[in-house]
């Protein structure tokens, strides 16, 4: 059993005294960003990306993932007890959550879903662990047809999840690939879209329009409608859920680990997305849907175990592929780029080490976190009684810093600002701004592939659809679209009809 | 209602400003093929896109009454945004101790309440922290007070 073998190599890996460490040091500022609304894993990774340079790769990358999935265990505490999602993919779990803790059984909600988190966690780990290695072995063959497709495929996926108009979000897409463009274009050597500034002639950097779209921009929506965060429960009793709340959660928990692991490879999906999809089909397949948002355990169960999975198998596309399924994995192979490592297939059979360790890290680190997580609870919750009028000036102080200590120079900070003005006005006119710093990520891969692929085609464009790979990868992404688009328009005509 | 109080209207125009907007700029590079693809080629496709998806958006602020655009508040917007302006300006000239102060007291300003001891104790704080943590920890290389007054 190969798989073993490799997962040991990883545990040795993994379990070195320095590797827990930055681990537990992961998985604690991960669940601290998680309960504190308003500041995420995205801005948090990115103000890290510098510091990572010092440390041992293996060490960063670990350290890293755990503050990604350490922030899904922490975003639930705050929805139980304050009704606020502390990270956009514990917005279900307000839902039921919150109306658990009115009842008194606050305690049982945070322990199901600190339960349902770790088994989510374990068996994603697997899910890797077993999915990884033959995706690997297909991506080798991968030539710049396959890869533009496979891009195309993602880029797809992060309209047809974002919510709201899929023409809006398809528009932001293409924004954000032109956005991408900007600076030297590697080919030609011609500075594109630079307006003769020597700052931009290596283009924007994407933590720069991430901390823009998404740090600051928040603050200023935050800060429209700040209202006071009530938190019900002074003191948690009794975190452990009783037999039949653990025989009502288990299948829910089940479901949502398997939808979590399934979206959260598929590009573009990821933890946000797992954790709407479980919470919806518990309630399909629930007996009494109505006992959904009165505080059904389930509703707890299912989208915590969701999210978690989805945010440890979205890392499948970003080691196999070297692709950034979502703006986080984004910055992970910035981090791997610092520490001279090209992500891409060959990491898997280059550097074993790495990729095993970072692999049986998180189930390292899914451990601490149930182990650690319930009881710091008590301190969590007084960290929820700060104001946020006393923490934004604090996140904006952090990602200015950050922003700056990536180049040394004041010139990204005025960008960051820049992008700041433009996240906020995208979503004061309903445009999210997720597939946006996507499109930015991919643009320049994209344009690069597009180019390789027609030079070898000899400017046929049918290359992408004769191969085989790139074919069913393009034909996915069309069927993609097409369920979406299809319910919309006879939706649109039923209602035209009885007009 | 009015087409222009409409969000799909306004978004329409931001689209079809930065599609136009880019086809025009990229008109300065050389365009090249489908096979040898110059530099303008990938934008200008692109450019050409974004200004048909943002026609459409636009254009059905015409035909169906979508959502209005909110109330924008202008106030913390402005200073959040002011702030680190402010702080990236004064970084260099003013040091990190002062180019913070500004950044925190004007930024605090934009919040639902201002008291002066309060944002004071922040910035002590927070100070500190960075000084310690930044410049001492992690090394990174801040100036700390204004460039005048010497090391």
């Amino acid at each position: 059993m190969e798989i073993f073998a490799n997962l040991g190599l990883g545990l040795s890996v993994a379990l070195g005294i320095q590797n827990v460490l930055y681990c537990l040091f992961g998985v604690l500022l991960g669940t601290l960003i998680g309960v504190l609304p308003g500041i995420g894993p995205l801005a948090t990774i990115a103000m890290l990306l510098p510091v990572t340079f010092t440390l041992p790769p293996i060490s960063a990358l670990i350290m890293l993932a755990g503050i990604y999935y350490g922030a899904q265990y922490g975003g639930s505490t705050t929805a139980i007890l304050v009704n606020l999602p502390g990270e956009p993919s514990s917005v279900v779990t307000t839902l039921d959550g919150y109306q658990m803790a009115r009842r008194g059984r606050a305690g049982p909600a945070l322990g199901i879903a600190a339960l349902g988190s770790f088994f989510a966690g374990c068996v994603a780990t697997l899910v890797i662990a077993l999915a990884a290695p033959p995706l690997a072995e297909v991506a080798l063959k991968f030539g710049p047809a396959e890869y533009f497709s496979l891009m195309v495929l993602g880029l797809v996926s992060a309209t047809v999840l974002a919510h709201g108009s899929l023409l809006k979000a398809i528009a932001m897409v293409v924004l954000g690939l032109l956005l991408g463009l900007v600076g030297t274009d590697v080919n030609s050597g011609v500075q594109r879209f630079t307006f003769g500034l020597p700052e931009l002639s290596d283009g924007v950097g994407f933590v720069i329009v991430a901390m823009g779209m998404f740090g600051v921009a928040e603050i200023m929506m935050n800060l429209e409608h700040e209202g006071r965060r009530e938190i019900f429960v002074k003191r948690v009793t009794n975190l452990l859920p009783s037999r039949q709340d653990l025989k009502d959660a288990f299948p829910a928990s089940a479901r949502g680990t398997a939808i979590g692991s399934v979206l959260g490879i598929l590009p573009g999906g990821g933890a946000m997305l797992s954790s709407f999809a479980s919470y919806t089909i518990e309630k399909k397949v629930s007996r009494n849907p109505e006992t959904f948002g009165q505080g059904n355990i389930r509703g707890v169960a299912g989208p915590e175990s969701a999210n978690n999975a989805g945010a440890q198998t979205s890392f499948i596309p970003m080691l196999t592929l070297g692709i950034p399924g979502n703006p986080v994995m984004a910055l992970m192979i910035g981090a791997m780029m610092i520490q001279g490592i090209a992500p891409g297939p060959q990491v898997m059979t280059e550097r074993p080490d790495l990729f095993w360790g970072m692999i049986a890290s998180m189930w390292v680190g899914n451990l601490m976190l149930v182990i650690l997580n319930l009881p710091l609870i008590g301190l969590w919750i007084k960290l929820l009684t700060v104001p946020y009028r006393m923490l934004f000036p604090a996140i904006l102080l952090f990602c200015c810093v950050g922003v700056y200590s990536i180049n040394n120079s004041s010139f990204d900070v005025l960008v960051m600002a820049a992008f700041a003005v433009l996240g906020y006005v995208c979503v004061k006119l309903d445009c999210e701004p997720a597939p946006l710093i996507l499109g930015f990520i991919l643009g320049p891969l994209m344009e690069e592939n597009l180019r390789r692929a027609m030079l070898l085609s000899r400017g046929d464009p049918t290359t992408f659809v004769t191969k085989p790979i790139s074919a069913v990868l393009l034909a996915i992404a069309v069927a993609l679209l097409l369920v979406v688009i299809a319910p919309a328009v006879r939706k649109r005509r039923e209602e035209a009809f009885q007009e | 209602m009015k087409v222009t109080r409409s969000k799909d209207f306004w978004a329409g125009l931001m689209f079809i400003a930065f599609g136009v907007g880019f086809i025009l700029v990229a008109r300065d590079y050389a365009i090249g093929s489908a096979v040898r693809m110059g530099p303008a080629y990938f934008p200008t496709v692109l450019g050409g896109l974004l200004t048909l998806l943002g026609l459409a958006i636009g254009g059905r602020a015409f035909v169906a009454a979508g959502a209005a655009v909110g109330r924008f508040a202008l106030r913390p917007a402005i200073l959040v945004v002011l702030s680190v302006v402010l702080f990236a300006l004064a970084l260099r000239p003013l040091g990190l101790v002062a180019a913070t102060a500004i950044l925190i007291f004007v930024g605090a300003f934009g919040g639902s309440e201002f008291r002066w001891w309060e944002v004071a104790v922040l910035y002590l704080v927070l100070i500190v922290f960075s000084v310690a943590a930044f410049y001492h920890g992690l090394g990174l290389p801040f100036q700390l007070w204004p460039a005048f007054v010497g090391r």
